[in-house]
């Protein structure tokens, strides 16, 4: 009798490593994002069933709300064609398949041969059952906000350089547009722009 | 039957293999390239909260957190490079994209 976590399990895993084919293989992008979409989702489910909700709750927020609506607004925005995926198959599949072989097996070679070292566990910097009865996000804010608050602020640089290199690359000045020029507005006085002009009286009434 | 630590690595080096393959094998445009990328994150992440979850150490999260931030700042940055190459070139097929080769 298999029990629900690891129904759920196996449900989470399956969905998200056949989306994670479908975005891979997916001949219109459009559709690829969406996979994306389905396999962030199920990536918080597993978070979830490792109990990690806070990360599950930000995978969704900053994944599906932020990363993949982006992907979705730039795959629209520009003028991609479908391209044919035959061809490309048949021009890398012998590189991609010796490289794809060495993972492998370097893969499966861990998996057989890991083991934890016995002193592993008495590293723990921050054990979680002690924390029992916190939940998740308080845990990990304790933590974050007092440990490890020099690299939270780091992290907070690093998204603000993004932030601003993303704007530096994408912003053009297009000719012919009126802007507003804050200072040439302040600047502007009552001399410069009023005259007053004395008109002769030419009619005689 | 219960869910182990070795039950989360295989998911998480299937997904970080297929991810590699979508990089490889993807000739038609970066923005592939760029999803596949971020499915590598995320096996990275899944590496990384199954091990918290082993280990007893909440710390693994707090690593995971930082993968995520790091990897939406690539996102974004990525997808910025992507529209301004767009308006240069009119197109983003990775064959084309030979301009920096000399």
């Amino acid at each position: 009798m298999i029990n629900m976590t690891a129904f759920l399990f196996y449900v989470f895993s399956i969905v998200l490593l056949s989306a994670a084919v479908f975005v891979v293989s997916s001949r219109n992008t459009v559709h690829g994002v969406l996979f994306l979409i389905l396999a962030f989702f199920n990536a918080a489910g597993l978070f979830i069933l490792a109990h990690a909700e806070f990360l599950a709750m930000m995978l969704i927020i900053v994944y599906v709300g932020a990363v993949a609506v982006l992907f979705l607004f730039v795959v629209m925005m520009l003028n991609i064609q479908i391209g044919e995926i035959q061809f490309v198959i048949r021009r890398y599949s012998l590189i991609g398949s010796f490289v794809g072989v060495i993972l492998a097996i370097e893969l499966v070679l861990m998996l057989v041969n890991w083991h934890t070292s016995p002193g592993a566990f008495d590293l723990t910097v921050a054990p979680i059952d002690l924390q029992k009865g916190i939940p998740n996000t308080q845990a990990l804010g304790n933590l974050l906000y007092t440990h490890y608050a020099l690299i939270f602020q780091a992290a907070g640089l690093i998204l603000l350089i993004a932030m601003v290199g993303a704007i530096v690359l994408t912003l053009r000045h297009r000719e012919g547009v009126r802007r507003q020029i804050v200072g040439d507005q302040f600047a502007r006085e009552v001399k410069d722009c009023v005259q007053l002009v004395d008109i002769p009286r030419t009619s005689k009434g | 039957m219960t869910i182990t630590l070795d039950h989360y690595l295989v998911v998480a080096a299937l997904l970080f293999t297929i991810g590699g393959f979508g990089i490889i094998l993807n000739r038609r445009n970066v923005i592939v390239i760029l999803m596949s990328m971020e499915l590598m994150l995320l096996a990275v992440n899944i590496n990384f909260i199954a091990f918290s979850q082993y280990l007893n150490d909440l710390v693994g999260q707090v690593f995971a957190l930082f993968v995520l931030t790091v990897a939406a700042a690539e996102a974004a940055i990525g997808l910025a490079i992507l529209v301004s190459y767009y308006r240069n070139r009119g197109d983003i097929q990775v064959d084309d994209m030979a301009t920096m080769r000399g």
